[in-house]
């Protein structure tokens, strides 16, 4: 019986105990191994609750060493609430460097984003992922599901895709865009706006995807070939904003809808907080900049 | 009004910090104690223990007490403990006809070796608010019957003798126990995996999903052969010493549901078994427990599978609530990003209907009718 106060101080390097890391470090290694598939592991139960980014925070324990930089991000931005709490959570149990600019970091654990700026060979970029089979809402059977993968099987989603197009005229997936990885694997690339699709293809950077709940890491190598499915007299689009972002002016990067007041005033700022901070370091000013100077505090 | 949503780190202490003043509540209350909810709540701190997956009432009681009550609350803070605790080893089977026994009821015979012997049981007080429970006033103590010492065997034992029930089965001698907590959950599962799953698993799933197996669902037909609560020993194999050694006694729930079995191509007509085993004392849970194993072993035993409970992967999935909670709760978490990408596709396919209904009112009245 230990009753004596637990101090976070007491846990390992990074929480987990080696023996976790080394089992999910050998799931990372197979899922690099075979891009796209999904590599059940044991997921641990974490601090956080599911559904907060448990198997992103896996992931990040068992890769981060006491060099890495560490960034987290949430909806694009550093100072969400979930950000601030996962990487408040690393610098006490790991004591590691964080950062908010994307090129100073080693490690980035996203949730929902990628950041606007091309990350480098030797950043790892960390995805939180709710639910790894891209096949899902197709079939919630694990084991059906698993069998369509083993056999290539994938007609099911480009019937619901056909089926979106008879219905709309397009594709009415916005995120959460299947992908098909090295013409292999149809893989979810967690809930990420379709916008972000091209940013995984042949990405110098290393991606990693944990599932805590579902117990699944899957993996992109860097340079991997990635692919948003589509039809040929349908291709895969992007989302595009009429409008540049109204802070910094940046045009070809994904916006947030921000309500000013009841009367249907809005303005689109950028997403990627330190994106938009930079630009407006450099000296770039969108048509709002000056009324709201403390939008990304 | 952005600014409120994006939290920062002031916003998130300041929230720990009201919710430390919540808890706590009026100052001039005095603070329940562990010991207290250990000995007064203490059926609360067995569901914890349960489906925490760790015994510990002392531990249970902080989780409870930090959760305010909380219980799927207490029971992931619970949880997220056990996970860091070193793995040393696995303990022997625990043999429950060697429990010291205080309650014991069979629902299938009127008496039998060892005894029905009631015990702690709300089960025939009437439900009449006490007030004298308002004052701490004395309480008389418990007239304990003399125990009995020495072994009680199980119904299925006393069954087993005529061949009318399933046996315990044996286990292929390579058989080494799964731990779902150590390695990844993969459909379908040997029962041993999903009985664990089952005992962590929701108390509320799952006493609805047994109902349901009542109400046709997949009726099975059950008996209550045997419920026991009491306490049993742990025993530990030690290779260096080479003996099994006592690492202390724990309170269990035992339920063994009988059903009915007409017999199938494999084996002859029998009463089949459904299992419960949980922490503490929690008659509901075990017996929940042992209808929803019964219903998943559909499959094993040659039945058609046609309802939820017979289900293994719906049940087994959706079981625990510390996963179920989080993935509900996430949805409070920010999503503007991909609602940003819905909000821009129904814009879209909002001023495509739009288009499409001038240009047929351009048509004329005829065709808008017939599109709506």
């Amino acid at each position: 019986m230990t009753m004596q106060q637990t101090d976070m101080a007491t846990y390992n390097f990074a929480y987990l105990d080696e023996q976790t890391k080394r089992m999910i470090r050998r799931a990372i290694l197979k899922a690099i191994a075979i891009p796209g598939y999904q590599v059940p592991f044991a997921s641990r139960e974490m601090p956080m609750p599911y559904g907060w980014g448990t198997g992103g925070v896996q992931v990040t324990a068992s890769i981060l060493g006491p060099d890495d930089v560490l960034k987290v991000i949430d909806q694009g931005a550093d100072d969400t609430t979930n950000a601030v709490s996962i990487r408040a959570f690393f610098q006490r149990v790991a004591n590691v460097a964080v950062t908010t600019h994307t090129k100073d970091a080693t490690v980035i654990q996203t949730r929902h984003r990628i950041p606007e700026e091309t990350l480098g060979e030797g950043q790892v970029l960390v995805y939180q992922v709710p639910i790894p089979e891209p096949l899902r809402y197709l079939e919630p059977r694990e084991t059906e599901t698993r069998k369509m993968h083993a056999l290539e099987e994938y007609g099911l989603m480009h019937v619901k895709l056909y089926e979106d197009i008879a219905r709309n005229g397009h594709i009415a997936t916005t995120y959460a865009y299947p992908v098909k990885v090295e013409g292999r694997y149809v893989m979810d690339p967690s809930p990420t706006p379709k916008f972000d699709n091209p940013k995984m293809h042949m990405s110098e950077a290393l991606q990693l995807f944990g599932a805590g709940r579902e117990k699944r890491i899957y993996a992109l190598p860097p340079y991997t070939e990635v692919v948003s499915l589509d039809f040929e007299d349908h291709p895969f689009e992007i989302q595009k904003f009429d409008q540049p972002c109204a802070l910094c002016g940046a045009e070809g990067v994904y916006l947030d809808e921000v309500i000013l007041d009841d009367k249907g005033g809005r303005m689109f700022v950028c997403s990627d907080t330190d994106h938009c901070e930079k630009r407006r370091e450099e000296g770039h000013r969108g048509p709002l900049a000056a009324e709201a100077p403390e939008m990304h505090s | 009004m952005y600014v409120a949503v994006k939290g920062g780190e002031k916003a998130i202490n300041n929230a720990h910090r009201l919710l430390a003043d919540r808890r706590r509540g009026d100052r001039s209350v005095p603070a329940v104690s562990l010991e207290q909810i250990v000995e007064q709540l203490a059926l609360g701190v067995d569901r914890i223990m349960s489906e925490a997956s760790l015994y510990d009432r002392e531990l249970a009681a902080l989780a409870m007490k930090q959760s305010r009550g909380d219980m799927i609350e207490a029971i992931f803070l619970l949880r997220a403990y056990r996970t860091t605790l070193p793995r040393f080893g696995y303990s022997e089977p625990i043999d429950t006809a060697e429990m010291r026994i205080e309650r014991r009821i069979s629902a299938t015979y009127k008496d039998l070796p060892g005894g029905q012997l009631l015990g702690p049981t709300f089960d025939y007080t009437h439900r009449l608010l006490d007030p004298a429970l308002m004052a701490d006033g004395e309480v008389e103590p418990g007239m304990a019957a003399e125990a009995e010492t020495g072994r009680t065997p199980r119904v299925s034992e006393i069954l087993a003798h005529e061949g009318l029930i399933e046996s315990d089965g044996d286990l292929p001698d390579d058989h080494r126990t799964g731990d779902l907590t150590r390695e990844p959950m993969e459909f379908p599962m040997e029962r041993d995996i999903r009985l664990q799953a089952l005992a962590r698993g929701d108390e509320g799933f799952l006493l609805a999903l047994g109902y349901s197996t009542q109400r046709g669902y997949a009726r099975t037909h059950p008996f209550t052969g045997e419920i026991r609560i009491g306490e049993v020993e742990v025993l530990l194999e030690v290779p260096e010493l080479g003996f099994a050694v006592s690492l202390g006694e724990i309170q269990v729930t035992e339920c063994q549901m009988v059903t009915q079995f007409k017999g199938s191509a494999k084996s002859p007509p029998q009463f089949t078994r459904g299992y419960g085993l949980v922490f503490g004392q929690s008659e509901r849970k075990a017996m929940a427990m042992s209808l929803v194993d019964r219903a998943l072993r559909a499959e094993e035993l040659g039945e058609d599978i046609v309802a939820p409970a017979q289900d293994e992967e719906f049940v087994i999935s959706h079981s625990d609530n510390v996963q179920a909670t989080g993935f509900v709760e996430h949805l409070k978490l920010p999503h503007y990003v991909d609602f940003q990408a819905e909000l821009d596709l129904v814009r879209r396919m909002r001023a495509e209907y739009e288009a499409n209904q001038k240009k047929q009112e351009g048509n004329g009245g005829d065709t808008l009718e017939a599109a709506e």
